[in-house]
Parts: structure tokens; C-alpha cells; sequence
């Protein structure tokens, strides 16, 4: 069953323009990472961190309502997260490239 | 008088007659009243008489007296009539001085028996009453006595007789006025004292008073009446109004129709105005007094820290990870699985919305750089900004080069040369001689006088500043010889601010000034190289060497330490490029101590040392032979242009050691084993020693510089060229690089330009269409990689812009009614480009070039290059297709010739050829005899000559 991971993430790497993907646990723990460790544990911890934040806005504004996708657009890259109950997905991607 | 007038007047004596009566009814009804005691003096008039019973009494009293009287006042009157009338005004003006005016009943009169009209009347009107008999009235009625108000006074006057006045008119407000004081009582008993007797026995001084006696007159004093007179005075303090009303005049004295009219409906004659409450009538003030008073609060309040010694304290963390082995476990969790199934389809969206297009890209960002390239038509043409000529010096003659001054801004320096072929040219020698040869320095200060002339041994074609020390130059003469000059001591001319130079004179003592300060100054040139060993032939381009490199006699590019540029190239067309070294021979480091020398006495014709050591034996160190690939001929080159570039220091950074060079070997010659030659000088391995050259037959040549040992005759020599390519129909007159892309190259020769691609030998990467107007100089745009200047011979100036167009120019102007010679562009500043452009008849025109000329357009050079790169896979296909097409053309021939069923490969020889043509001939003529035959021009009975 790995391996079904291992291959939905293939899919998103093939994309155009993507530069990594990392998989982060509740805590900001990362499980997968295409990028090298320090760059993987800065991005695991500061995003965990706003998207928890951001989370809790949406939330906070509607109790019921949640969360599901985080797009950060910077001048270089767009930084994608997709916050779920347990994981973190965070994919990073230069839409120029594309 | 007539009866009827009588009788008025009777009728009138007897009203007045009634009116008495009535009158004294009215007085009797009057005195009834008082007896009240309290009668209003208005209504008593004349309450003389107490009753009726006294009135014939009262009356008879009354007229005795009234005799008397008469007769008395009749003098008192007689009296005062020549009197001024100040005394009996002032009685009828103000109640005399020390009187009070007193009421006194009818009972009072009795008592003090002054009753009106009988015992005082008008006539004698004063009555002395005894102070006792007042005193004694006071005590019998007391408040009730008419004297009470004036009690006081009485009491307190001095005599026993006291004096009342009857006021029958009521004067002073009562009937009485009583005097209170001595001096009252003395003038109403005696009221024209001393002047009583005077006007007694007066009767001669009435003359001297009816004696005009002239008004002395006398200072005027001052007491505030002018002040009263002054404000008394009207002034006028503003303009009259003034109001004209008009009427029509056949309204005049028209009759006027008075109707009923509505109030209602009439606006213009009604004019309502109502009463209305004034509201700040009601504002009632009210008023507080209030009070406050500030205290400071103090409070003291203390507190106390204790001191910590500080103390180093870390804390080192490092993140949490799992291992391989919780990460494992974790991947495998059915939660993890389903996240990312879940995942997915988001992501997706998500990139593929970036893929397809960049939502965020701010169109408004990159929209005004799209302006540029179109541009408003006004600013689109070259403007004339100054042009310089000089009379005796440039005028119909030709401009063969220009150069705009390194450094200072504004000074241009264009060579000129007579306007003769060579044939001409011998013709006219001793014209030629005795003309100098100059190069005129021009400065925007100055358009009528060139700044300095630079002399020369015969016509400069082609000068250069020294990129190092813009005040060395070097020229090409048309004789073939190298000039040098040296115009340090002239930098300062070419600095000064306009005009400065000719009103110099002011700081020098009179009849000491230099008489040839308003002269322009010429500069001999330092040093010339030896005609021998110069070129046999016009010098057509010189350049310097970049300052970072030199070359050694074997054409091995060098690092130069000084940085000084030191060597020359020079082409003309006796098939050969030279290098000049302007170093003494000795070796580097000669140049600072010869111009340290130059600080001695100067040689008698002001020339400057600096090259003195070149002059007349100057050799090149390095001749670059363009022999031809083929035998027979070289190449005459025109012009030529190398990779390196002034300023572009890159190269020295891959310079390797000379003596581990990899090239050594290659060469072959055994230079670089000779001691001390260039020991210590790196060599810079990335030069390209490869350079191209124009020629005057229109070819363009690359050809390496670096000699060869050459294979069948064991010499030393430039090697055959790369390449050449007979490719202009006219003398190359510009190669110039690029400033963008140093291998990419411009060449303009006769009617047409190439653009050449350095590594791209098949030919040009763009090749124009013949012009109709040959062209004549050209030069890249020093700030836009995609546009170039090109020259023409009918004055006009083409300007291409390659990303444009490339089959026509973009835009195309005319400069000047005669052809151009040479043109450059120069930037002067960031906002001004200024293009100089030379033509035939001596006149340098000065032109601004427009902002879009001057400012690339976005991405520009990318563009430019990916055109370039498109140009080149360009010609490599056209490469491969001349091979295709090679061998399509063999098949077709072989085809043709299978068709025709003559054996391959066999050559007609001419014999046969001719024979054909025989043939043909014979079948011809037989073709004309029938058809002159049919039409019956002809006999066929004539017997032919021949048999």
C-alpha cells in the first residue's frame, strides 16, 4: 500500500514547474520529502505553523466550515498546502517555470 | 375806511370783549377751586379776584392804581427802551439769581395781602412782606403755609423784609417767585441799580452810545469752540447717490387708468411686512461665577530590584524527526493513504491552473513597455542639434573619419582630406603639398572655430583616440605612414567652457597678450613611423589594441600589466595588417621614463617628446600577409575588426602562465624558448586571434593573425584565411562588432550590408538587398542590440531596426544635401545620444537621436539573440540543403542525359559542336527556300551557283 503513496505523489511531482513535495504529520514532523532536510524541516515547521493559523481564522469565522487548501503565492514560487485531520501535504512549485 | 370794515372791527372789540368775560369765568371757576387749597396754576390764570361781591370793588381797586402804574412804567419803560436789552431778557430767560418760585393760594394772598390783580399786579408786581409775619404764618398753618417749601430760606434770611414777586405769566412754573437771598431782593427792588441814576441824567451819553466805535481787535483765544465747529460742520464723507429715473417718452403726460386690482395676484406693488418674534430678545443671560483651584499630588513610591549576575545560558534544539522505522509504519497507515487519494485531485487543480496560465501576472506592469517600440511619430526623427564646418579648413573637402573624445563631452574630432582620385590627386601634387593635412577638433562650445588642429604629413583617413590616454592619437595617413600626436598640452583648451578661451585676455598685462590666443592652435604630430617600413598604400582603419592585451612579434595575445594601451593595427590596401608598438624597442616600462623625459626643454617646433623615440624609425612588429587561398592575388583589405574588446577585462582572468603554454607547441618557432622575451607576461588563452577583414573587392575574409609555419616553404607566415566570401558589390567601408555581441558583425560594402556570425563560415546571417543608393559608412546603435545606422551616398541616413523589419529600413532621413562619408553615434549622457555624421563637403552635422532610438525595448537583447541564434540554424540548414541540392542536381543531370540516350559523361568537344550548329544551320536555309518557293518569291528554275 506504500507503494499507492508513493505513486500519488509521482503524479504531483511530474507536474510542470513543481519543486518538491513534503508530507508533515499533525506535529510538523515530516514523513516525505523530495527536498534536502534543512529546507524540508524549515518549511515542515513554518508552515504547519500558518496553516494551522489560517485554520483556525476559517474556523473561527464559521465553526462549521474548514479549512481545505492553502495557496501562498510569493514572488519565485506558490506553495500549495492541503491541510487535512492527521497530515500536511505542501508542495512547492515556480508557476513560472510552468 | 369803508363802513363794512367798521363794523368788523366793532364786531371784532366786542368778541374780544366776550373772550374777556369768558375769561374771567373761567378765572372765577379757577378761584373756586382753590379753596380746596389745592388749585392746579395752570387753571388759575388770573385768580385775582376771591369773589363775585369784590368784583366791582376788585375792579375799582383795581383802577386806581392802574393810573399810577401807568404814569410809573411809563418812565420805568422810558427807561430801559435805550438800555441794551440784556436786563429784561434775562428776567424773562431764568429766574433771577437767589429767587424760588412760590404758589400762593388765595387765603395766602389775603394773609400777606398781595392778592393778584389788586394788590400786585403786572405792572407793579413786587410785594415786601415782613419776615415776622411768615414766621408767624408758619406757626398758624404750618405745612399748610405756602412759604413751608422754602422755610429754611426764610428763616434764614438776614433782614426782616422779605421780597415777593407777582408772575401773572407763570414764568417760573408758580405766581410768586420769592427772593431768597440779600442780593436777589436787592435787585428786584432796585433792578438797575446804579445805572437808575446814570439813565436818569443820562440823556447827553445816549449819543456817545449811538457813536460807532470800530471793534478792536484782539487775539483770538481758544476755549473748545472751534472743536464744536468743526463737528458741526457737514462734510460730505461719501459719494452723492445719485438716481436717475427714466420714463418713456411717449409715456409722458400720457393719461393714466386707475383700476381695481387683487392684492393677490399683484407681486410688484405689495409689499407685506409682517410682524415677526426677535428671537434674540429672549436669550437670557445667565452668569456663574465659578472657581477652581489646582493642587500638585505628591506620591513617593520606591521599589527594588535585586541584581542577577548575569550568566552564559544556551539552549540548543534540533527538530523532531522520526525514523525510518516510525516513518515507515506511518506511510503504511491506511490514514495517510486515504489523505493522499484525497489530496490529489486538489493539487491537481490547483497546478494545472498554473499551468495553463499565470492568474497573477499584472498585465498593467509590462504594458508600458510596449510603448517604446511604436512610439509618437514627433519623436521619431533625427534632429539636427549643431553642425560645424570651418571656412578655411574643412570646407569642400571631405570628412574621412570620426571620433568623438573619450572623455570630455561635447568635442568631436573629424579628419579631412581633399576631394581627389589618385589621378587627380598626382595631378595636383604641389596643391596637395602645400595644403596642411589636418584633423580638426570641434567643441559644442565653439561652432565656428575648431578647438585645435592636429597637422599631419598627408590626408588622414582613419585616426583613433587612445583608450587609455585620449589625449595620445593615433592616424593612418594616405601615404601609408602612422602619425602619432600627443595633445596634453592643449587638454585644458578642450575643457574650457564655452567661449572662455577668447576672453582669456583678462588676467594678462596689456600689450604682453599672446597674439595667437584667438588663434587656433596646431598640433604637429610627435612621431611618425619610417616611410620604408609604413604601409605602400593609404591606411584605410587603424585601431589600438585593447589596453589589457598586447601582442608579441609572433601575434601571441599577451597580457598587458600596465594597462596602458601600447599597440596599433593598422590595414591599407597593400594586402597586409600591421601592428605598430608605440613602446621603445627596449622593452615595457620605456613609455613612463620617455614621458618623463618630455618634461625638458621641447624640440623648436613645440612638439612634446613623447614619441620621439618612434619618429621616423617606428617598424611594425607584427605584418598579417592576407594572401589569398588560391594562387594568384591577395586580399586589399579596408577595413578589419577583432573579438577583444576595450574594457572587457574577461579575458585576463583565463590567462594562463607564458611559459606552460598549450599553444607553444603549436607554433612551432622557437620564440618562446628565447630567454627574456615576455617571461614574465601571461598569455590570454581565450583571445580569438581569429579576426575578419573588409577588402576593396567587396570580400569579407577571417583570417587568423598568429603566423604559421607554413608547410611547402618552411616560413614563417600568415596563415591561408578561414574563409573569404566575395560577397559586396563595392569596397567594404565598415566591419564593426557588435556592442552587444562581440561575434556578431556589420559589414557595409557598396550597395549591400551582411551581418556575420562569427563560427558561422557558410556565409552571412542576413544579407540585405541591393540599395538603389550606394552606401557609404555604418555603425551599431550604442544602446539598442537590434538597431544599426547606415550611411548613403545621396545624404541620407537609414536607420534598421532588425526586430522590426529586416527587409527595409525602419525609418530613413535625410541629413544633408551632399553624400555622407562617416557617421557615429555616440551616448554623451544617459539622455542625450548625440550621431555625428560627416559628409563630402567638409560639414560635421551634429544629430540628437530620438528616445526610441536611443532606449531598448524590453527584452531586446533576448530577442535579438534568439534572432540571431534563428539566423544561424538558418544558414546551417541552407547548408545542408546546398548538399541536397548537389546531389538532386547530379541525378537530374544523369536523368536528362539517360533521356536524351547519349552516353553518359561524354563531353562534346567543339568540333562537334560546331558541326551541330552546321547542321542546324543547313536545315534552317532549306526550311526558308520552301517557303519562299511557296509564296513565288523565289525561282527554282535560277540554277544554283554552286553547280
Amino acid at each position: 500500500m506504500a507503494t499507492d503513496v508513493e505513486e500519488t505523489l509521482k503524479r504531483i511531482q511530474a507536474h510542470k514547474g513543481v519543486i518538491g513535495i513534503i508530507v508533515v504529520n499533525a506535529e510538523g514532523i515530516p514523513i516525505r520529502t523530495s527536498l534536502d532536510n534543512s529546507t524540508t524541516v524549515q518549511y515542515a515547521n513554518l508552515l504547519t505553523n500558518l496553516t494551522m493559523k489560517a485554520r483556525s481564522v476559517v474556523r473561527d469565522i464559521d465553526p462549521q466550515n474548514d479549512l481545505t487548501f492553502l495557496r501562498v503565492r510569493s514572488k519565485k514560487h506558490e506553495i500549495l498546502v492541503a491541510p487535512e485531520k492527521d497530515y500536511l501535504l505542501i508542495t512547492i512549485q515556480n508557476p513560472s517555470e510552468t | 375806511m369803508s363802513e363794512p370794515e367798521k363794523k368788523e372791527v366793532s364786531d371784532k372789540e366786542k368778541e374780544t370783549a366776550k373772550q374777556d368775560e369768558k375769561e374771567k369765568d373761567t378765572a372765577q371757576g379757577g378761584k373756586k377751586t382753590p379753596v380746596s387749597g389745592k388749585a392746579k396754576p395752570g387753571s388759575g390764570k388770573r385768580s385775582g379776584t376771591p369773589s363775585k361781591g369784590n368784583k366791582g370793588a376788585a375792579e375799582k381797586g383795581r383802577s386806581t392804581p392802574k393810573g399810577n402804574a401807568k404814569s410809573k412804567t411809563k418812565e420805568d419803560v422810558k427807561a430801559p427802551t435805550p438800555d441794551p436789552t440784556g436786563e429784561t431778557e434775562e428776567e424773562e430767560e431764568g429766574l433771577p439769581e437767589g429767587c424760588v418760585p412760590l404758589f400762593m393760594s388765595a387765603k395766602s394772598q389775603e394773609i400777606f395781602s398781595c392778592v393778584c390783580d389788586t394788590d400786585v399786579t403786572e405792572e407793579n408786581p413786587i410785594k415786601v412782606i415782613m419776615k415776622a409775619d411768615i414766621m408767624e404764618d408758619f406757626r398758624n398753618r404750618a405745612a399748610v403755609c405756602d412759604f413751608h417749601p422754602v422755610k429754611q430760606e426764610v428763616q434764614d434770611f438776614p433782614s426782616d423784609e422779605i421780597v415777593i414777586v407777582y408772575d401773572p405769566d407763570f414764568k417760573f412754573g408758580q405766581n410768586f417767585y420769592i427772593a431768597v437771598t440779600e442780593d436777589a431782593k436787592e435787585k428786584i427792588l432796585n433792578p438797575f441799580g446804579p445805572e437808575g441814576e446814570g439813565g436818569e441824567g443820562g440823556e447827553k451819553e445816549e449819543e456817545v452810545v449811538y457813536k460807532y466805535i470800530p471793534p478792536e481787535s484782539k487775539d483770538w483765544v481758544s476755549h473748545g469752540s472751534e472743536k464744536e465747529i468743526k463737528e458741526e460742520n457737514v462734510v460730505e464723507n461719501r459719494r452723492r447717490i445719485k438716481i436717475s429715473a427714466r420714463r418713456i417718452r411717449k409715456e409722458f403726460g400720457a393719461p393714466c387708468n386707475f383700476q381695481d386690482r387683487n392684492v393677490a395676484d399683484a407681486k410688484d406693488a405689495y409689499v407685506e411686512c409682517t410682524a415677526y418674534e426677535d428671537r434674540t430678545f429672549e436669550l437670557k443671560k445667565v452668569e456663574l461665577d465659578k472657581s477652581i483651584q489646582a493642587v500638585p499630588e505628591l506620591t513617593e513610591q520606591g521599589t527594588n530590584t535585586d541584581w542577577r549576575y548575569p550568566r552564559n545560558a544556551n539552549t540548543q534544539y534540533y527538530p523532531r524527526e522520526f525514523s525510518d522505522k516510525e516513518k515507515e509504519t506511518v506511510e503504511k497507515s491506511n490514514d495517510l493513504q486515504t489523505f493522499t487519494k484525497d489530496m490529489v485531485p486538489r493539487f491537481e487543480l490547483a497546478l494545472q491552473q498554473n499551468e495553463i496560465m499565470d492568474v497573477f501576472f499584472i498585465d498593467w506592469l509590462h504594458l508600458g513597455d510596449a510603448d517604446g517600440s511604436f512610439g509618437n511619430k514627433a519623436d521619431n526623427h533625427l534632429k539636427e542639434y549643431q553642425s560645424f564646418t570651418d571656412l578655411q579648413f574643412s570646407k569642400d573637402r571631405t570628412i574621412t573619419a570620426i571620433q568623438w573624445h573619450p572623455t570630455i563631452k561635447g568635442v568631436v574630432a573629424v579628419a579631412v582630406a581633399e576631394k581627389l582620385s589618385f589621378d587627380e590627386r598626382i595631378d595636383n601634387c604641389a596643391k596637395v603639398i602645400m595644403t596642411p593635412s589636418l584633423i580638426l577638433i570641434w567643441s559644442f562650445t565653439d561652432p565656428i572655430h575648431p578647438q585645435l588642429l592636429l597637422e599631419a604629413p598627408d590626408d588622414i583617413y582613419s585616426f583613433q583616440f587612445s583608450p587609455s590616454d585620449p589625449n595620445i592619437i593615433c592616424g593612418g595617413c594616405y601615404n601609408g605612414q602612422v602619425v602619432l600626436w600627443d595633445i596634453s598640452a592643449h587638454a585644458d583648451r578642450l575643457k574650457q567652457q564655452r567661449g572662455s578661451n577668447r576672453n582669456k585676455k583678462s588676467n594678462v598685462l596689456p600689450g604682453f597678450e599672446d597674439p595667437n590666443a584667438l588663434k587656433t592652435p596646431v598640433v604637429r604630430y610627435c612621431a611618425v613611423s619610417s616611410i620604408e617600413n609604413s604601409h605602400r598604400a593609404a591606411i584605410t582603419d587603424i585601431q589600438w589594441v585593447p589596453d589589457h592585451m598586447e601582442l608579441n612579434r609572433m601575434g601571441v595575445p599577451q597580457e598587458n600589466k600596465s594597462l596602458q594601451a601600447c599597440q596599433i593595427m593598422s590595414c591599407a590596401t597593400d594586402y597586409c595588417v600591421l601592428v605598430w608598438d608605440t613602446r621603445p624597442v627596449k622593452g615595457p616600462g620605456q613609455l613612463i621614463t620617455a614621458k618623463e623625459t618630455d618634461k625638458g626643454p621641447k624640440n623648436p617646433i613645440g612638439v612634446p617628446n613623447t614619441f620621439k623615440h618612434l619618429d621616423l624609425s617606428w617598424k611594425p612588429i607584427l605584418k598579417v600577409a592576407l594572401h589569398k587561398s588560391e594562387p594568384g592575388g591577395d586580399h586589399s583589405p579596408t577595413k578589419f575588426t577583432i573579438q577583444e574588446r576595450q574594457g572587457d577585462r574577461g579575458t585576463l582572468g583565463k590567462a594562463t602562465d607564458g611559459t606552460d603554454l598549450s599553444k607553444e607547441a603549436a607554433m612551432g618557432g622557437g620564440y618562446y624558448t628565447k630567454p627574456g622575451s615576455g617571461k614574465d607576461k601571461r598569455t590570454l588563452q581565450s583571445v580569438k586571434t581569429h579576426f575578419y577583414v573588409g577588402t576593396e573587392d567587396g570580400e569579407i575574409v577571417y583570417v587568423d593573425w598568429m603566423p604559421q609555419k607554413d608547410q611547402d616553404t618552411g616560413k614563417i607566415q600568415t596563415p591561408k584565411p578561414d574563409f573569404y566570401h566575395a560577397i559586396h558589390d563595392g569596397p567594404v567601408n565598415t566591419l564593426q562588432r557588435s556592442p552587444f555581441f562581440k561575434d556578431v558583425v556589420l559589414c557595409i560594402g557598396g550597395w549591400t550590408f551582411t551581418l556575420w556570425k562569427e563560427t558561422v563560415n557558410s556565409g552571412p546571417i542576413l544579407q540585405s538587398a541591393a540599395s538603389t543608393v550606394k552606401l557609404s559608412a555604418g555603425h551599431w546603435s550604442p544602446s539598442r542590440p537590434g538597431v544599426f545606422y547606415i550611411a548613403k551616398v545621396d545624404g541620407s541616413v537609414d536607420v534598421w531596426d532588425l526586430l522590426d523589419k529586416t527587409h527595409e529600413p525602419c525609418m530613413t532621413q535625410n541629413v544633408s544635401p551632399v553624400p555622407i562619408t562617416s557617421l557615429y553615434p555616440f551616448p554623451v549622457s544617459q539622455k542625450q545620444h548625440l550621431m555625428a555624421v560627416g559628409d563630402n563637403a567638409g560639414t560635421l552635422h551634429i544629430l540628437e537621436i530620438p528616445w526610441s532610438l536611443r532606449q531598448p525595448t524590453a527584452n531586446e537583447y533576448t530577442g535579438i539573440s534568439n534572432y540571431f541564434e534563428r539566423e544561424v540554424k538558418r544558414r546551417a540548414f541552407v547548408v545542408s540543403r546546398w548538399d541536397f541540392r548537389e546531389i538532386e542536381k547530379r541525378e537530374l543531370e544523369q536523368e536528362h542525359k539517360r533521356k536524351m540516350g547519349i552516353a553518359p559523361n561524354v563531353q562534346l568537344t567543339e568540333e562537334e559542336i560546331e558541326y551541330r550548329q552546321k547542321q542546324e544551320y543547313a536545315a534552317y536555309l532549306d526550311e526558308e527556300n520552301t517557303f519562299l518557293r511557296e509564296l513565288g518569291l523565289k525561282d527554282d528554275d535560277e540554277p544554283l551557283p554552286e553547280t
